[in-house]
C-alpha cells in the first residue's frame, strides 16, 4: 500500500509524454525534426510560433473558434437555466419524454447530421457564420446543460423558493437575485462543459464553415493534407490549442470536483 | 424526493430549449428520413424507392464490416478504460497538494480538440520523428501504423485510452470522495478485507457515476470520427474504417445520399437501442444492490 502513489504518477507521466513531445517538436526547426532524433531542441527556435502569430490565416482561426465557442456557451447557459428550473421544480405533461428526447440528441452521431446541417444552414443563409456553428453545437450542449443544471437545482431546497414568494418576490426577480447566486458553481461547471465540447468538436464546425468562420482545428487539418511537411508549425498550432483549455481547467478546478460529485457530466 | 408541483405553464420555460434543439435536430433528421427513401440522379429530381436502401444496407458486407469493427473498438476500449479508471481513482490522493496536480493534469487531455489529439498521436507514433515509433523501432519492434493494420489498431486504442480514461477516473474519484470516513472505520472494526471494502462500500457508491461514465464512453467511442480520420484516415486498407468514417465517405465523398441516409438512420437507431439496453440493465443492477445491500 505504500507504493499506492505510483499508479497515478505513472498514469500522469503517460498522459504528459505525448504532450511533451508536441511541445518539443514545436520548438525545433524542421531540419532538426527530420534529420536527427533529439529529446530536446538543439537550436531552440520560436519561429514556428511566430508564423502563427503573424499569418492572418492562422491566427484568425483561433479568433473564430473563440467567438463561436463563447456564443455557444452564452446561448446554452441562458436557455438551459429556465428549462432546468422547470424540470427540477414542476411536473407537466410530457416532461419525462421531453427530458429523454433531449438526451437522445446528446447520443446522435455528428456524422449523421453533417450533411443535412450543411443544407439547412445554406438554405437560410447562415452558412460560414459563427452563429451557425454556435447553434449547431447547441444540439449536444443544450441537453447537456439542462442535465447538469437540473442536477444542481434539485440540490437546492424548495423552501428557498417558497420563502421568497411569501416575501413578495416576483418570479424573475427571485430567479436572478436569489436562485442564480445559489447555483453559481453549477453554472460554472455547465459553462466549463459547454466550452469543452464546443471547443473540441471538429466535424460540424468544419462542415458549416468555409472561410470567414473557419475554426483553428479545421485550418490544421488543411495543413496536414496540403503540405504534410511543416511539422514544426503544426506542433506549435497544436500547443496553442491546448492552452485555452488548460487555462479554463485551472480556473474552475475546484468547481469541477464539486460538479462531478453531483454525479452529472 | 419531494413531490413536484404540477404546473403546465412550466412548458413556457422549456420552450426556448425545445425550439432550438428541435430546429437543430428534427429538421435535419427529417431531411435524412426523406433521402433514405428516395433516389436522385442530380438536378434535384427524386424518385421514390421505398425500403430499397435499407434492404441493400442490411445485406451490404461493407456495412457489416464497419459495424463489427466499431463494436470491437468500443468493446475493447470499455474493457480497458473502465477497470483502469477505477484502479487509478482508488489510488488517487484524497487530500494535500497531490489533488490539484492530479485533477489538472488528468483533465488536460479532455480539453484538447479531437483533431489535435489525432495530430499529437500521429507525430508521437511516427517511426521517423515520433518518440513512441522511434523507441519501438530501435528496440527492434516492427511497428508502423501507416502500413500494419494491427499497429494501427493498437495506436488507436492506446490513443483513446490516453484521451478518455481520465473521464472515468474523474467521475469515479468524485463518487469515492462522497463516501463518509465513518464507513471505512466501521469496515476496519469489522476486519473487512481490502476486496470486501471495495465490493460492498466503494463499488455501490460509484455505481451511479460509473453508469454515466460507461454510457458516455460507449456513445462517444461508437461515434468516433476525428481521431482515426487524422491518424489513419481509415487505413491501412479499410482496417480502421469505423462507422462514422464510412458514413462521411459515403455521404460527402461519394455523395450517395440515399444509402448514406439509410445508414445514418440505422446507425442512430443502433446507438439509441444499445444505450437504452445499457441504461436499463445498469439501473436494474443498481436498484437490486441498493435494496439488498442494506
Amino acid at each position: 500500500m505504500r507504493l499506492k502513489w505510483l499508479i497515478p504518477a505513472i498514469y500522469i507521466i503517460f498522459l504528459l509524454l505525448p504532450i511533451y513531445w508536441l511541445v518539443n517538436m514545436s520548438l525545433k526547426t524542421n531540419e532538426e525534426i527530420l534529420s536527427v532524433f533529439t529529446l530536446w531542441p538543439r537550436d531552440l527556435t520560436f519561429a514556428n510560433y511566430m508564423v502563427i502569430f503573424t499569418d492572418a490565416s492562422w491566427y484568425s482561426g483561433y479568433i473564430n473558434s473563440m467567438i463561436y465557442v463563447s456564443i455557444n456557451v452564452v446561448i446554452s447557459v441562458t436557455f438551459a437555466l429556465p428549462a432546468a428550473y422547470a424540470f427540477s421544480r414542476y411536473s407537466f405533461v410530457g416532461d419525462k419524454h421531453l427530458f429523454f428526447w433531449l438526451l437522445t440528441n446528446r447520443m446522435a452521431p455528428p456524422a449523421v447530421f453533417a450533411l443535412p446541417f450543411f443544407q439547412l444552414y445554406s438554405s437560410i443563409g447562415l452558412f460560414d457564420t459563427h452563429i451557425a456553428v454556435a447553434i449547431a453545437h447547441c444540439l449536444f450542449n443544450l441537453p447537456l446543460a439542462v442535465w447538469i443544471l437540473e442536477g444542481f437545482m434539485s440540490g437546492i431546497p424548495k423552501e428557498i423558493d417558497e420563502t421568497a414568494f411569501v416575501d413578495g418576490y416576483s418570479w424573475p426577480r427571485f430567479f436572478i437575485k436569489i436562485f442564480i447566486p445559489n447555483i453559481a458553481s453549477g453554472i460554472g461547471v455547465t459553462a466549463f462543459f459547454c466550452f469543452m465540447f464546443s471547443w473540441v468538436e471538429l466535424l460540424l464546425a468544419r462542415t458549416l464553415t468555409a472561410v470567414n468562420a473557419k475554426p483553428i482545428s479545421a485550418i490544421m487539418t488543411r495543413t496536414v493534407s496540403a503540405s504534410g511537411l511543416d511539422w514544426g508549425v503544426l506542433a506549435a498550432a497544436g500547443v496553442l490549442t491546448i492552452l485555452p483549455g488548460a487555462l479554463v481547467i485551472y480556473f474552475v478546478r475546484n468547481h469541477i470536483a464539486k460538479g462531478f460529485a453531483l454525479g452529472r457530466v | 424526493m419531494i413531490a413536484k408541483q404540477t404546473n403546465q405553464k412550466a412548458w413556457f420555460m422549456v420552450l426556448p430549449v425545445f425550439l432550438v434543439v428541435a430546429f437543430s435536430a428534427v429538421i435535419p433528421l427529417m431531411t435524412v428520413v426523406n433521402y433514405s427513401v428516395q433516389d436522385t440522379f442530380g438536378n434535384n429530381v427524386f424518385t421514390w424507392v421505398g425500403m430499397d436502401w435499407f434492404k441493400d444496407l442490411i445485406h451490404s458486407e461493407r456495412f457489416h464490416a464497419a459495424f463489427l469493427k466499431q463494436l470491437m473498438f468500443s468493446g475493447i476500449i470499455l474493457l480497458i478504460e473502465v477497470p483502469l479508471g477505477i484502479m487509478i481513482a482508488l489510488a488517487m490522493p484524497k487530500k494535500g497538494w497531490g489533488v490539484p496536480v492530479c485533477l489538472i493534469s488528468m483533465a488536460l487531455p479532455l480539453l484538447i480538440p479531437w483533431n489535435v489529439v489525432g495530430t499529437i498521436w500521429q507525430i508521437f507514433g511516427r517511426v521517423d520523428i515520433g518518440l513512441l515509433g522511434h523507441s519501438l523501432a530501435s528496440l527492434g519492434f516492427d511497428y508502423n501504423y501507416t502500413q500494419d493494420p494491427i499497429a494501427a489498431w493498437i495506436t488507436l486504442i492506446i490513443m483513446d485510452v490516453w484521451h478518455w480514461t481520465s473521464l472515468v477516473v474523474l467521475l469515479c474519484y468524485a463518487g469515492l470522495c462522497s463516501i463518509p470516513e465513518a464507513y471505512y472505520q466501521a469496515a476496519k472494526i469489522d476486519g473487512a478485507s481490502r476486496w470486501s471494502v471495495f465490493r460492498y462500500i466503494q463499488l455501490p457508491k460509484m455505481q451511479r457515476v460509473l453508469l454515466i461514465a460507461i454510457l458516455l464512453r460507449f456513445m462517444d467511442s461508437f461515434m468516433i470520427y476525428t481521431e482515426p480520420f487524422v491518424i489513419t484516415g481509415g487505413g491501412p486498407g479499410n482496417s480502421t474504417t469505423f462507422m462514422s468514417i464510412d458514413l462521411v465517405k459515403l455521404a460527402i465523398g461519394q455523395f450517395d445520399l440515399g444509402p448514406a441516409a439509410a445508414m445514418s438512420l440505422v446507425y442512430f437507431l443502433v446507438i439509441l437501442l444499445l444505450c437504452w439496453v445499457f441504461y436499463t440493465v445498469m439501473s436494474n443492477i443498481g436498484e437490486e444492490s441498493s435494496n439488498g445491500g442494506k
